[in-house]
């Protein structure tokens, strides 16, 4: 539905946050720990890895743990949705609009 | 009825604006009305195959109106838009938001505030919506990963959709 994607949601609310926006940065640059990830940042490692829940249950990321290392990785698909979101936009607009077109030769007939 | 007249919708990912411009054969006064009368919104608002129907319209500053949009199978999805300015007929502002029956709003959906604006040309109407998304920050960092990091960059493929499908009719 037009506008109407609840899965959207999350992802919106897990990139209002410079940090996650930067740590979806880097990851766009291929996997990386969340030790290397968190080096840039003036942060202690338990508020980090809350922003690294907050992706990863966004959908944006995908992490996984070996032995003590937890790798992340982006998730191409949760992008695909957001251009998805914009092409149901085109898709409402261009079907509310025929409706109208057909709504104002209706009314011109009436006024005129 | 002739082919539709071209849509033009831009997603500019540097203000998190959605863009929504389009040509109407008719006088500005006769869409304005389309746009602020709820039984004319009621007529075209929700795209195929949902039907709008209206609950409660106040068209003035600090109204709102209350609708839901209605699928084949009689599921509701309600909507308000609550009216921040208006000037008849060139612009209003409103706040568009999800809700449920009671017209309270759903905080967990996303909300965009809408700048819609009437300009009379020669023998049309265009109407211009810019949609504000709180949510486009996120755009912008998708767009900016695409971009600098060679990821999969989804919208230069999808400007270049829009781009192609706005120089013609659907």
């Amino acid at each position: 539905m037009d506008n109407n994607s609840p899965n959207l949601d999350t992802v919106f609310l897990a990139f209002a946050d410079p940090t996650r926006r930067a740590v979806l940065r880097q990851l766009g640059q291929g996997p990386a720990s969340v030790s290397d990830l968190s080096a840039p940042f003036d942060m202690a490692l338990p508020p980090f890895m809350k922003h690294i829940r907050t992706l990863e249950n966004a959908g944006l990321i995908i992490t996984r743990k070996e032995g003590r290392v937890r790798t992340c990785e982006i998730n191409p698909a949760r992008y695909a949705e957001v251009e998805q979101w914009l092409i149901d936009q085109r898709k409402g607009w261009a079907s509310r609009y025929q409706k109208l077109d057909a709504l104002l030769e209706t009314l011109k007939g009436q006024t005129t | 009825m002739t082919a539709d007249l071209p849509l033009n919708i831009t997603a500019d990912m540097q203000t998190n604006q959605l863009t929504i411009r389009r040509s109407f054969d008719a006088p500005k006064e006769l869409v304005w009305d389309c746009y602020t009368k709820a039984e004319l919104l009621d007529q075209w608002f929700a795209p195929d195959p949902l039907t709008a129907r209206t609950k409660s319209m106040e068209f003035r500053e600090g109204g709102h109106w209350h609708f839901a949009m209605i699928d084949p199978d009689g599921n509701e999805y309600w909507a308000r838009f609550d009216y921040e300015t208006i000037d008849p007929t060139d612009s209003y502002r409103a706040r568009d938001a999800f809700s449920d029956e009671t017209g309270a709003v759903n905080d967990d959906m996303p909300v965009s505030v809408w700048d819609v604006t009437f300009e009379d040309t020669a023998s049309r109407t265009v109407v211009q919506i810019v949609a504000s998304y709180e949510s486009t920050e996120a755009m912008q960092s998708v767009r900016d990963m695409g971009m600098e990091d060679g990821m999969r960059s989804c919208f230069d493929r999808l400007d270049r959709l829009l781009k192609a499908r706005t120089a013609t009719a659907n």
